[in-house]
């Protein structure tokens, strides 16, 4: 959480306009109600930058590590798939299908800012059912076979998407933006969309993690220890699918986080989910912030897409658990 | 304890089992025998609460089952299943504890002393040396005593045992079922189990049910079932049954069709 907090301020101060740590520290300082007026020390550019456009974007960086990071946790811990992840499943993609198709027509619902959202959630279900189906064969669902629908069914989406981008105006930025994922000219308000799902989706799936510990002695031993193997497989797999919904609503498909995150979490704290979903939230907000920061500076002032990033240091990752799956096969991971 | 009545279950329009009634009587050991294809597992998911009959019921102290809420079941009724535990990261004692789910509010906290539970679990399956140690990095004897541990741990009043003994080699089956016998005894525990073996069903078992077809053979104690004509009626295997040399407990011995492969000696220099 430290860590977590530490990374906030020092990507902070990191950026194209060249702001000192302390002067980052101290304009973020005087925000708070009991100190002085921060116009006294800094001009109101530099105040802006700090407060509006950085802070923002590292807020929602967290935010959006954090709904990835506890997907794939709960994805992985329900479905007992350790390749299991927003992006590998292909949910991501489908959730992208319908966030694009809303605003790149521009379409609205009596929802207002829930829209979109709410639709990219419908679309990521259907995918993830469209998923289920396609691997599913005499009601066993082998792990490998699953990741490969995922993928199919992702390439199949991205190219939805970058056709129904193709058919709005403004072709180039728009569609990388869907498939490869930002977090470039957000606001506040972007962030306050993402919070309440991950306040409400967090709870939900802390109060179901000691039922995932008992998944992965199987389904039916779950049941035979009065866990309700249906009701808990639902619930799980309809807030993750909510929190990438929300996720990719802001970010676009920003791929691996879910992968990457839980994984190095339980290497360091064990297999225990009453831990590892926690601190994947804390976790995937630490990996997400220091991407977006890596994503922004490295080719500065040029930004790179976050999704590049993620999927640079993502893929690699996926392949060597891959390879380790291989390496112990007939072990149950 | 246990009571079916008219119980039946039909699977995509096959039947498994036929309507069939019985009772089980509290703190004794049961087998259920029975070639392949009998509808043991069937039976077995019955009283577990894990399947609603086609027709009939299936009633655990007065009630039906499936009709339980699943945490108060798991309270009464705990399952150890062939193949023991699969190899999980978990530590043993961590293994052990989730035995305790089902008395666990949803913090994963517990009222009563679930902590003596499994610290007693622990040290009569002999696991206190292991408790630390990870499940995946044990023998299948291990991870056996580890299963019937976290078993333990759950306090069921009714254990059911799907052919517990398959996979391990004769010295554990017989330390596993004497554990089973043991905590039986001490602690009126009723006990339902598969078991393919019949000498060792002969041997731990109260009674015996016998599956065939869907559908009861014969239930009653070892002596009055073990017979050579039920044994070959329901598993069309020539037999010998004698009484043990010391225990008197009737026991199987096989008679092929084949003569041995081995000839005697007295027949080769005749």
């Amino acid at each position: 959480m430290l860590l977590l907090l530490a990374s906030m301020v020092i990507s902070l101060s990191i950026g194209s306009a060249g702001l000192a740590l302390k002067d980052v520290w101290g304009i973020l300082l005087h925000q708070l109600p009991w100190m002085p007026d921060a116009g006294t020390k800094w001009d109101a550019a530099e105040i802006a930058i700090v407060t509006q456009l950085r802070l923002s974007r590292v807020v929602l960086g967290v935010l959006v590590g954090a709904c990835l990071a506890l997907a794939g946790a709960g994805f992985q811990g329900v479905l007992r798939n350790p390749l299991a992840d927003p992006f590998t499943l292909g949910v991501a993609s489908g959730c992208s299908v319908g966030a694009a198709f809303m605003i790149v027509f521009g379409l609205q619902t009596a929802l207002g800012l829930w829209t979109v959202p709410l639709v990219a959630f419908a679309t990521g279900m259907v995918t993830l059912l469209i998923v289920f189906a396609l691997s599913r064969a005499r009601g066993a669902m082998n792990v490998e076979t699953l990741i490969l629908s995922g993928v199919i069914v992702q390439a199949f989406l991205g190219a939805l998407v970058s056709f129904l981008v193709t058919l709005s105006q403004n072709v180039v930025n728009e569609a990388m933006f869907w498939l490869m994922g930002s977090l470039s000219a957000r606001s506040w308000e972007h962030a306050k969309l993402v919070a309440p799902f991950l306040v409400v989706g967090l709870p939900v799936l802390i109060r179901y993690s000691q039922h995932l510990n008992l998944f992965v002695f199987g389904e039916r031993h779950a049941a035979h220890l009065g866990v309700n193997v249906e009701r808990t497989k639902l619930i799980v797999l309809l807030v993750s699918t909510l929190l990438t919904a929300v996720a990719v609503s802001v970010a676009g498909v920003v791929g691996f986080v879910g992968l990457v995150v839980p994984h190095l979490i339980r290497l360091i704290v064990g297999p225990d989910y009453r831990i590892i979903v926690p601190l994947s939230a804390i976790g995937g907000g630490f990996y997400l912030v220091w991407a977006d920061t890596l994503a922004r500076t490295a080719l500065s002032p040029k930004e790179i897409s976050l999704g590049i990033v993620t999927a640079l240091i993502g893929a690699p990752f996926f392949a060597y658990l891959l390879y380790r799956r291989k390496v112990l096969q007939g072990g149950a991971s | 304890m246990i009571e079916a009545k008219g119980l039946a279950m039909t699977i995509a329009g096959h039947s498994i089992l036929n309507e069939m009634s019985f009772a089980m009587r509290k703190g004794a050991m049961y087998g259920i025998i029975g070639p392949n294809g009998a509808g043991k597992s069937t039976l077995l998911r019955l009283l577990s609460g894990m399947e609603r009959p086609t027709a009939g019921q299936a009633l655990l102290e007065g009630k039906p089952a499936s009709a339980y809420k699943r945490k108060e079941l798991a309270k009464r009724v705990a399952v150890l299943q062939q193949g023991g535990l699969p190899a999980v990261s978990f530590t043993v004692r961590e293994a052990v504890t989730m035995g305790r789910f089902p008395y666990q509010n949803w913090l994963g906290e517990e009222a009563s002393e679930g902590g003596r539970v499994v610290e007693r679990a622990l040290r009569d399956m002999g696991l206190a040396e292991l408790q630390d140690r990870r499940v995946d990095g044990l023998s299948g004897g291990e991870r056996q005593r580890v299963a019937l541990a976290k078993v333990m741990a759950q306090e069921p009043e009714l254990l059911l045992l799907d052919e517990p003994t398959t996979y391990l080699d004769i010295g554990y089956q017989v330390q596993l079922l004497d554990t089973v016998k043991r905590w039986q005894a001490e602690r009126q525990l009723t006990v339902v189990a598969v078991l393919h073996d019949l000498n060792l069903a002969a041997h731990y078992c109260d009674e015996l049910l016998v599956l065939h077809g869907g559908g009861i053979e014969a239930f009653g104690p070892p002596s009055k079932v073990v017979q050579p004509d039920l044994i070959e009626r329901v598993f069309g295997a020539r037999t010998v049954v004698l009484p043990h040399p010391e225990t008197g407990v009737p026991q199987l011995l096989l008679l092929p069709e084949v003569p041995p492969a081995e000839e005697r000696r007295e027949e080769a220099s005749s």
